[in-house]
């Protein structure tokens, strides 16, 4: 029997299922990133262009998608947080716009600003976009400063249900350490995957050594900033809802409560978890190994997406509001109607369909690895 | 809490439209030369002749360039109803966010998925698979197109919902009538044909430099042969289509019809202007001002379009103030009525929660039910005075009828191009290509002025009669949009000026630059 909460829970595994893919794919931003510092010569820093760009529509479709499915099915996160968090999204959506036409604006003649000033937009979107996704995550963990009044619908002068509680409009996330610490393990992790990218589509010894050694100064800080967001969030207080009341309160160690109550996700956590490290480990260890991205890569989904699940899972407020706690957004009171996430439940059968073709295509241009002579050779080269 | 202001409105309007218009400078060109090169990749496929690839790699070249820019804009689009209008967003969020996150799912990872293979993949894989990703492509941009239009057209005519006052949100009760609905149909074919005849005015107008150029002669009258026929065909339908615009906007949105015709005063068999001059003068509704400096108009038309009835009643802008003409639902509401019931429906559901707070079961079922019967009027009781109601006239009157020229004029400019082209006279006839060439701006001219017509035109409506837009905004200081309106201005306009750049320099290089 499909009931509501059924698939109020199932849209929440959907949301922590895109959020992990985004986090994957957000091994493109990492490369962009290092577009200046891994390359030595214009052949080298084209090459990274080319492999990247054909990848980076993934990435920037998964997060229009992951906005497009929150709004259908917790439409009330979608307009306490975007309109209240103004200036962070913003700065988000401003550096991915930059990135969208830089691939193929940058090495085209009569492109007005010239190759580097787009190279340079690719760094900051890799540089910005990671780590203000990162810490805009992290307020799942820690909460924002809003209040959330239906009954402001009736006044005809200030009829906004939704409210910031200070000027800052976002801003302020930046202040906090475990926001920061989650935004650079996020920045840092990307990198990596992005290194782990280049040792297994590059036909570029150079470029595969080079990967190979920087990966060691980009898991670190990565593996470092993880586990303090990690432990830190694991041990502190969470926000419990009262399943009857709809009532919220700081509940110690709340997310630590949640996986030890929920084996199955905590399971899927230590699986992603180890498959990120055993990834990026055994890409540091062994020179042959060019495997890593898969490994790293499919833990990086499974791991963001069981933190989320722990964050909406298990009456917890997944958009905590503090210090008005009583305005959080849980997954209850903030999805869609029955009838709605129903009928986008339908729509989202279709999803195994968009990861099988995305697969046989990927498969079909992925036959053999890149070098600058398949670069040079390409009409359409970036 | 923040206290709403003009400003704000104002504010959060001008960057939501500044967004669109610059998104629609791009879509529209991506709709219609995708079909055009996939058009020509087919006929590569089919005869074999390599004139055919190298057209369909030339005009893809330009498609890229255009797409980027597209995509570039649209993610803001897309963000921008959270971010500068919440209230909207959480009050038709069930049934809004709906289709933009189908669209996600279904076309825009077909559009990234297989225009990765329609740039890259000429040499990886077989020549069947590479042209059915570059329909694929174009599909999934058409898709695209039709679900952000579905989602438009229920703001316009909302259906499919009912309001649920424990929520206090409108929710989803039929998705097949939002997704059906005649306005969503009509808005879908009409916009998508708009970006197939931009981009066969494109074609042909960049095909008739090369001919004036006297360069690429082979290869330019094939492209004017596709996209001159492509855009007539496309033409003739965007008018049949217009037709069906007008129609529905007469039923559902009669303001809208009212600030098109610049019509005051409502009237029996009334005629359409062809062409006019708005009188400045004019300054109220219900001034004796006559809204005319100067029109030609057919006589009866406009009834006749707007009810298939030639001595119909059109009611005009102070009718539908002032009410008490017949209509098929009996006689019309005045403002005023219409206004007290809208404040009474926003009155009832205060009620309704307070009683609900306090667990008065039959004070509550009281209130839904005044609730329920004064709902339709809801939007009104936001609003003070009967101005309100009126949107921008001379802006949505111009827009429609510089849009209805144009669209005339492309039918003619088609046939004409066909005629020339049949007759193996459009090589030499160095006027007609110079007209093609200075025509592709017109094309951009009048997918804007459309948009014009249909957004200005419904103001001040966020929501037709449910919500006016400024109850859908968010909570945030004008400044702060300001500044952002500002950012995304210089970014565009930055990148607009880089577009046009890489697109005169691959068209100067030309196919054989390939």
């Amino acid at each position: 029997m499909i009931t509501y909460s059924f698939l109020q829970h199932y849209w929440w595994f959907i949301i922590s299922l895109l959020a992990g893919i985004l986090a994957f794919l957000l091994f493109v931003q990492g490369g962009q990133s290092m577009l200046f510092s891994l390359s030595k010569t214009e052949d080298e820093r084209r090459l990274l262009v080319n492999v990247l760009g054909r990848k980076w529509e993934f990435t920037f479709t998964t997060l229009v998608t992951f906005g497009g499915a929150f709004f259908a099915s917790f439409p009330l996160f979608y307009s306490t947080s975007f309109g209240g968090a103004y200036w962070v999204w913003m700065a988000i959506l401003f550096c991915f716009t930059l990135q969208a036409v830089s691939y193929e604006f940058q090495s085209k003649p009569g492109n007005v600003f010239g190759a580097r000033t787009y190279r340079t937009f690719l760094f900051a979107n890799g540089l910005l976009g990671t780590f203000l996704i990162g810490v805009a995550i992290a307020t799942f963990f820690t909460g924002s400063d809003f209040s959330v009044n239906k009954g402001n619908i009736t006044s005809q002068f200030a009829p906004v249900i939704s409210q910031w509680g200070n000027p800052w409009h976002g801003l302020e996330a930046l202040l906090n350490l475990r926001n920061l610490s989650l935004g650079l393990a996020v920045f840092f992790l990307a990198r990596s995957q992005a290194l782990l990218f280049f040792i297994n589509r590059l036909s570029n010894e150079v470029l595969e050594k080079r990967s190979r050694k920087v990966l060691w100064i980009n898991a670190i800080p990565f593996v470092v900033f993880f586990l303090i967001f990690v432990i830190w969030t694991l041990f502190s207080e969470g926000f419990a809802v009262d399943p009857t009341t709809g009532i919220v309160s700081l509940e110690k160690y709340k997310y630590f409560t949640n996986l030890m109550e929920m084996p199955v996700i905590l399971g899927f956590f230590l699986l992603g978890v180890v498959g990120v490290l055993y990834g990026i480990g055994r890409s540091l260890l062994s020179g042959k190994f060019k495997s890593g991205i898969w490994y790293s890569g499919v833990g990086t989904i499974v791991t963001v997406c069981s933190l989320l699940l722990i964050s909406g899972y298990n009456n917890t407020a997944f958009y905590p509001a503090f210090p008005n706690i009583q305005s959080s957004l849980t997954i209850f009171n903030a999805s869609s109607s029955e009838f709605t996430l129903n009928a986008m439940s339908i729509v989202s059968l279709f999803i195994p369909v968009v990861l099988i073709y995305i697969f046989y295509a990927w498969r079909a241009m992925e036959k053999k690895r890149t070098d600058i002579d398949d670069v040079n050779n390409d009409s359409h080269a970036y | 809490m923040e206290i709403l202001n003009a400003s704000l409105v104002d504010w959060s309007r001008a960057q939501f439209a500044m967004t669109a218009m610059y998104h629609w400078l791009f879509v529209p060109l991506t709709l219609g030369l995708g079909v055009i090169m996939s058009v020509m990749e087919s006929l590569y496929v089919k005869t074999g002749n390599e004139e055919w690839k190298k057209a369909t790699q030339f005009w893809m070249t330009l498609f890229g360039v255009n797409f980027a820019i597209g995509v570039a804009t649209g993610i803001i689009l897309e963000f921008e109803f959270g971010t500068n209008w919440s209230n909207y967003s959480w009050f038709v969020g069930d049934i809004f966010g709906a289709p933009l996150a189908i669209e996600g799912i279904m076309a825009f990872f077909m559009e990234a998925t297989f225009i990765s293979i329609m740039f890259f993949g000429w040499n990886k894989v077989s020549k069947k698979f590479h042209l059915a990703s570059t329909w694929l492509t174009v599909t999934g941009a058409t898709l695209s197109a039709l679900w952000i239009l579905v989602a438009n057209a229920w703001m316009q005519y909302p259906v499919g919902m009912h309001f649920n006052p424990e929520t206090v949100r409108n929710e989803m009760t039929d998705f097949w009538s939002i997704l059906l609905s005649p306005v969503a149909i009509n808005k879908f074919f009409h916009t998508v044909l708009s970006g197939w005849v931009l981009g066969g005015l494109f074609v042909v107008g960049v095909s008739s430099w090369y001919l004036i150029k006297k360069r690429q002669i082979d290869f330019a009258l094939k492209s004017i042969l596709v996209g001159s026929i492509f855009g007539l065909v496309s033409a003739l339908l965007l008018a049949f289509t217009g037709d069906g615009s007008a129609y529905n906007v007469s039923q559902r949105q009669p303001m809208k019809l009212a600030a098109m015709e610049g019509l005051y005063e409502g009237k029996s068999g009334a005629g359409l202007i062809a062409i006019g001059v708005l009188n400045s003068e004019k300054k109220s509704y219900n001034d004796a001002v006559n809204p005319y400096l100067f029109k030609i108009e057919v006589p009866k038309l406009l009834s006749l379009l707007a009810y298939r009835d030639a001595d119909a009643f059109v009611p005009g802008v102070k009718d539908i103030i002032d009410g008490g003409y017949q209509t098929k639902d009996g006689l019309a509401l005045s403002f005023a009525e219409k206004q007290a019931s809208g404040k009474v429906a926003i009155q009832s559901l205060a009620n309704y929660q307070k009683a609900v707070s306090v667990k008065d079961t039959a004070e509550a079922t009281l209130q839904k039910a005044q609730l329920e019967k004064n709902f339709k009027h809801f939007g009104y009781g936001y609003l003070d005075k009967p101005e309100q109601l009126i949107p921008n006239v001379p802006t949505v009157f111009y827009s429609f009828h510089l849009m209805v020229i144009l669209g005339m004029y492309f039918i003619a400019l088609f046939a004409l191009v066909i005629y020339y082209n049949y007759n193996k006279k459009f090589e030499n006839a160095g006027w007609l290509q110079w007209i093609c060439l200075l025509s592709i701006p017109l094309g951009y001219v009048a997918g804007e002025l459309g948009w014009a017509v249909a957004e200005v035109g419904r103001q001040p409506w966020a929501i037709q009669d449910i919500l006016p837009v400024q109850a859908a905004i968010s909570g945030i200081s004008s400044q702060s949009v300001q500044i952002t309106f500002f950012l995304f201005l210089v970014l565009f306009t930055a990148l607009l000026f880089a577009e046009v750049g890489i697109m005169l320099k691959q068209i100067k290089k030309g196919p054989e630059g390939h």
